[in-house]
């Protein structure tokens, strides 16, 4: 091996300290990552066999096989043929391609190198966007007879989204075009045209041939007109982008380290920035603050602690902080929203659809997740905007997602690790796409949530009561309000604090804007949801009165509110009872025509399914439908200290 | 202040990352304990994650009966040393048919009492996770493997239809019965393994250094006579020889090399000349071509 020229063996004790020597020697070696990419047949496989060969890497006992290998798989005639080094799968030798990305591992003096090598068939992008999620670097291969492909444009621009910002343009099999220096600036020209769009940092074009070594480990005498390093000297010299102090602290909450009653630790990576024990830490998504008391390792407490490293923080006070949160700078918070922009990676066969829900999964959260809106797909070769109804397999798109929680995160261009995320098939677990969010939606996302010592709990209690929101659904005219309005006379007898959502008041006031159209009935229905549960928050026990003819909407009401406190209750009078009291005189108005939309008239409701209470008012007198609704707060826990005597059914 | 982490800071702390995520997300992991040095640096790292917690999962040895006598005597000690949570199972059918290397020749024998004895334990206890300490640089088929690898519920890989794994976002998610192998040291090399082991002082079987050792040359291997079951052929002679191991395994399919590295120094610095690779001590992946890939895709790990 190459380190053989530096120690000298002997199986004396000097042993020891050369060993040490060189250890030490080998933990100053920095790491570089970094992949190989183009289209089929460019010579990925080749380059690195070369590379481990040339670097001496390669053991007898594996030479051995190669050779052997060479014989039944490749495709040189009686030369070696290290791409059957690299292609590790009896698939990938038999079919003489590579399916799935392999790992290998190479050092010189200088650096150590983690290679992916990644395959270069349109079907196996996704193995290919694996490949390049984790490198520094990538090496795009081009054959110098066939210059720039659809794949070199593909790969180019995912390694461009994935972030990586150091290009290195190998125009490979030179020696097949006479090593001409036409060629290969007529191909480095082009490629820098088309790459001019993507926001690399560096791109070293390097003229070489995987198969005879020419400007892999060093410079060749074939290519005199070529002045730049060879390939070798430049993966040793490319500037690493190292870890960086200024950006805030961010730190996933991975695993509650809870062994005993005495000690509560949190434990994960830090993504970015540092941290020590005194510093102030907010927990983000509940805006609560603390101090890090101590940052605990098998090797003893750490004064400091930064971007990489994996710990386990203990905090002053006893928050609430669970897995898929975040502990970060209280002076440069991550944005926590539902709604948020991002590039998406499509990896399975069947395609993307807008409003299907998938498994969205972080460094260590995850929700269930929406795409609300495919906004665009992006045209590989153009890098166009396309118009697009669904991403089909290998494509790359911009969509808003929804997801049922709010998530912490930061946009990946400033953060890889906590801007990214993986969708997931709900029924095969199988991933089907990657994630790279560009920023939240809505300006609520900078409004972080204030965390407050008096909670809902507490001014629950001392209302005396459970908050709840009940919901009177039924067509106009169903007596909706009389009986919520008695209901509320009653409870306000009780000494329970209550408040009344009648559709018709907020109509006035609230939803001004907003007309009878489905889009105008949706929004009024989030609208009175969202009123409804800040009321709710603040302890009462709210009672809304409103037409609400969607199932979707009340549904999405009930998601809205906390377990239980959600109570639905179907006022059902038929329609015609309904046009017959017609208390406002607006059933004949609709049915002459002069109101549009109008529910129940050319407008639908739709009756719920499974309500907590079914009121069939027909043949009823208000008191005993708004005692029902009583003994329905009573079953549920809402009102309790209540004296049974009152109830008169 | 943040510091530049070393390349070994990064492969400790990429390892804790991935026990930890494990931990959180599957209800019923193990890991698999193999006693060698891989194993070892594996439960060093394990005790890492988890302190000042214990490990929250048993460790589990897939015992095939043919281990070398000293590498029993350490599994026992290590878990009484760190307080680990031991379960060791073999497959009883198999030591009622009396299957051995011998008899029924290495191919049989790896396939029943450690494939198949596996996929028993793993039902038998109902694992929904299993750590292994392979390395992506031991093997061509294992440089392609997925740090965490899906299996289905017949335990089977299927290298051409491997999750993508992007990030440190792993999707650990599996129905009931299917389970996934987790590689927590898979970029990790020979090298970074023993320069881990100087620096951490973690404890090895003896049989990683060299010492006079009962070896026969058997099929150009040398094969330390570890007990009575192993008969000499004819013109085979017992001799004592300065020897060591560089990978540890069933006894009777485990070569040694001959050496005189007694101390971890020594061990390194003969890695460093070495002209071969680790695994060529190990019959099994020379029996046919892709062997390792064959019998990864029936379960083994």
């Amino acid at each position: 091996m190459s380190k053989l020229g530096q120690i000298k063996i002997s199986p004396a004790a000097s042993a020891a300290e050369e060993i040490s020597a060189y250890m030490v020697e080998q933990e100053k070696k920095s790491l570089l990552r970094f992949l190989t990419c183009g289209s089929v047949d460019d010579g990925k496989s080749t380059l690195i066999g070369r590379l481990l060969y040339d670097t001496k890497l390669i053991f007898e006992d594996q030479l051995a096989a190669l050779t052997k290998d060479s014989r039944k798989h490749g495709t040189n005639g009686e030369d070696i043929d290290f791409a059957l080094l690299v292609d590790g799968l009896e698939a990938e030798r038999e079919q003489g391609i590579t399916i799935d990305v392999a790992y290998r591992f190479f050092s010189t003096p200088k650096r150590k190198f983690i290679v992916a090598d990644t395959p270069g068939h349109e079907q196996y992008t996704r193995n290919m966007a694996t490949g390049a999620s984790t490198a520094d670097l990538a090496i795009v291969l081009v054959d110098a007879r066939q210059g720039i492909l659809r794949q070199t444009r593909r790969h180019s621009f995912i390694a461009s989204l994935l972030g990586i910002r150091n290009i290195i343009l190998a125009v490979n099999k030179i020696d097949l075009v006479d090593y001409s220096q036409d060629v290969f600036d007529k191909i480095v020209a082009d490629y820098q045209e088309f790459a001019s769009k993507l926001g690399f940092k560096t791109i070293q074009a390097i003229p070489l041939s995987a198969r005879f070594g020419d400007n892999v480990i060093g410079p060749s005498a074939n290519l005199p007109w070529y002045k730049g390093p060879a390939l070798l000297q430049h993966l040793e010299n490319v500037p690493l982008e190292s870890a960086d102090d200024a950006r805030p602290f961010r730190f996933p909450v991975q695993f509650v380290n809870r062994p005993n009653l005495d000690f509560r630790g949190f434990s994960g990576t830090i993504a970015s920035g540092s941290v020590a024990p005194g510093d102030e830490v907010v927990v983000a998504k509940s805006g609560k603050s603390s101090r890090v008391k101590r940052i605990v390792t098998w090797d003893g407490d750490l004064k400091s602690a930064g971007e990489g490293e994996a710990v386990t923080i203990v905090l002053d006070d006893e928050i609430e902080v669970s897995r898929g949160n975040m502990l970060v700078a209280p002076e440069a918070r991550p944005d926590v929203a539902d709604q948020f922009a991002a590039n998406v990676v499509w990896f399975a066969e069947h395609a993307l659809i807008p409003g299907r829900s998938y498994i969205l999964r972080t460094e260590t959260d995850q929700v269930t997740a929406t795409i609300t809106d495919l906004k665009y797909r992006i045209d590989i070769n153009s890098f166009a905007q396309e118009a697009a109804k669904s991403l089909d397999l290998n494509e790359v798109g911009v969509v808003n997602i929804s997801t049922q929680e709010p998530i912490a995160f930061d946009p990946y261009k400033s953060n890889r690790s906590t801007g990214s995320f993986i969708l997931i098939d709900r029924l095969t677990n199988a991933t089907v796409g990657a994630g790279m969010i560009d920023f939240a939606l809505r300006r609520a996302s900078n409004v972080h949530w204030q965390a407050l010592d008096v909670d809902k709990a507490s001014r629950a209690a001392q209302k005396d009561q459970k908050p709840a929101v009940v919901w009177f659904t039924g067509l106009s005219g169903s007596g909706k309000s009389t009986i919520a309005n008695l209901v509320e006379k009653r409870l306000s007898s009780l000494g329970k604090h209550t408040y009344i959502l009648d559709g018709d008041n907020v109509r006035h006031g609230l939803n001004r804007d907003l007309g009878f159209t489905e889009e105008d009935r949706v929004e009024n229905i989030r609208r009175v949801g969202e009123v409804a549960k800040l009321m709710a928050d603040a302890g009462l026990i709210v009672l809304v009165s409103f037409i609400s003819p969607f199932a979707s909407e009340r549904r999405m009401v009930r998601e809205l509110l906390g377990e239980g406190e959600f109570l639905e209750v179907f006022v059902d009078t038929p329609f015609e009872e309904c046009a017959k009291r017609d208390p406002k005189g607006l059933y004949a108005k609709a049915l002459r025509g002069e109101i549009k939309n109008f529910t129940g008239v050319d407008s639908p409701y739709e009756a719920p399914e499974n309500p907590e209470l079914h009121l069939k008012t027909v043949g009823r007198t208000t008191e005993e439908l708004a005692s029902e609704v009583e003994k329905l707060l009573v079953e549920h826990g809402i009102i309790f200290n209540y004296d049974q005597s009152s109830w008169s059914i | 202040m943040t510091k530049n982490l070393t390349h070994l800071q990064r492969l400790e702390a990429e390892a804790i990352h991935i026990f930890r995520e494990v931990a959180a997300t599957f209800s019923n992991p193990v890991m698999l304990y193999s006693i060698g040095k891989d194993s070892s640096v594996m439960l060093h790292l394990a005790m890492k994650a988890f302190y000042p917690a214990k490990p929250p999962f048993p460790f589990l040895h897939v015992d095939s009966t043919w281990k070398f006598k000293e590498m029993i005597a350490f599994r026992d000690s290590e878990a009484q040393r760190l307080g680990f949570d031991l379960l060791v199972h073999s497959n009883q059918e198999g030591i009622e048919q009396g299957i051995g290397p011998f008899t029924h020749g290495s191919n049989t024998h790896t396939h029943i009492m450690k494939t198949v004895a596996l996929r028993q334990a793993l039902d038998k206890y109902g694992f929904d996770a299993a750590f292994g300490g392979a390395r992506r640089d031991e093997e061509k088929s294992r440089a392609k493997e997925r740090i965490f690898s899906f299996r289905n519920a017949q335990h089977s890989w299927d290298p051409k239809n491997q999750r993508p794994e992007m990030w440190k976002i792993y999707n650990t998610r599996v129905a009931k019965g299917e389970s996934i192998r987790v590689f927590p040291i898979s970029n990790w090399t020979e090298l970074d393994i023993w320069q881990y082991v100087m620096q951490e002082e973690i404890p090895i079987v003896p049989l990683y250094f060299a010492a006079r050792r009962p070896v026969v040359e058997r099929d150009g291997m040398l094969i330390m006579r570890d007990d009575e079951r192993m008969q000499l052929l004819p013109g085979e002679v017992l001799q004592q020889k300065m020897v060591r191991f560089r990978t540890l395994g069933c006894y009777p399919l485990t070569g040694a090399v001959e050496s005189e590295a007694a101390t971890l120094p020594e061990i390194v610095s003969e890695m460093l000349v070495s002209r071969t690779s680790e695994r060529q001590g190990r019959m099994i992946d020379k029996d046919e071509a892709g062997s390792m890939e064959k019998k990864k895709r029936e379960g083994y790990f």
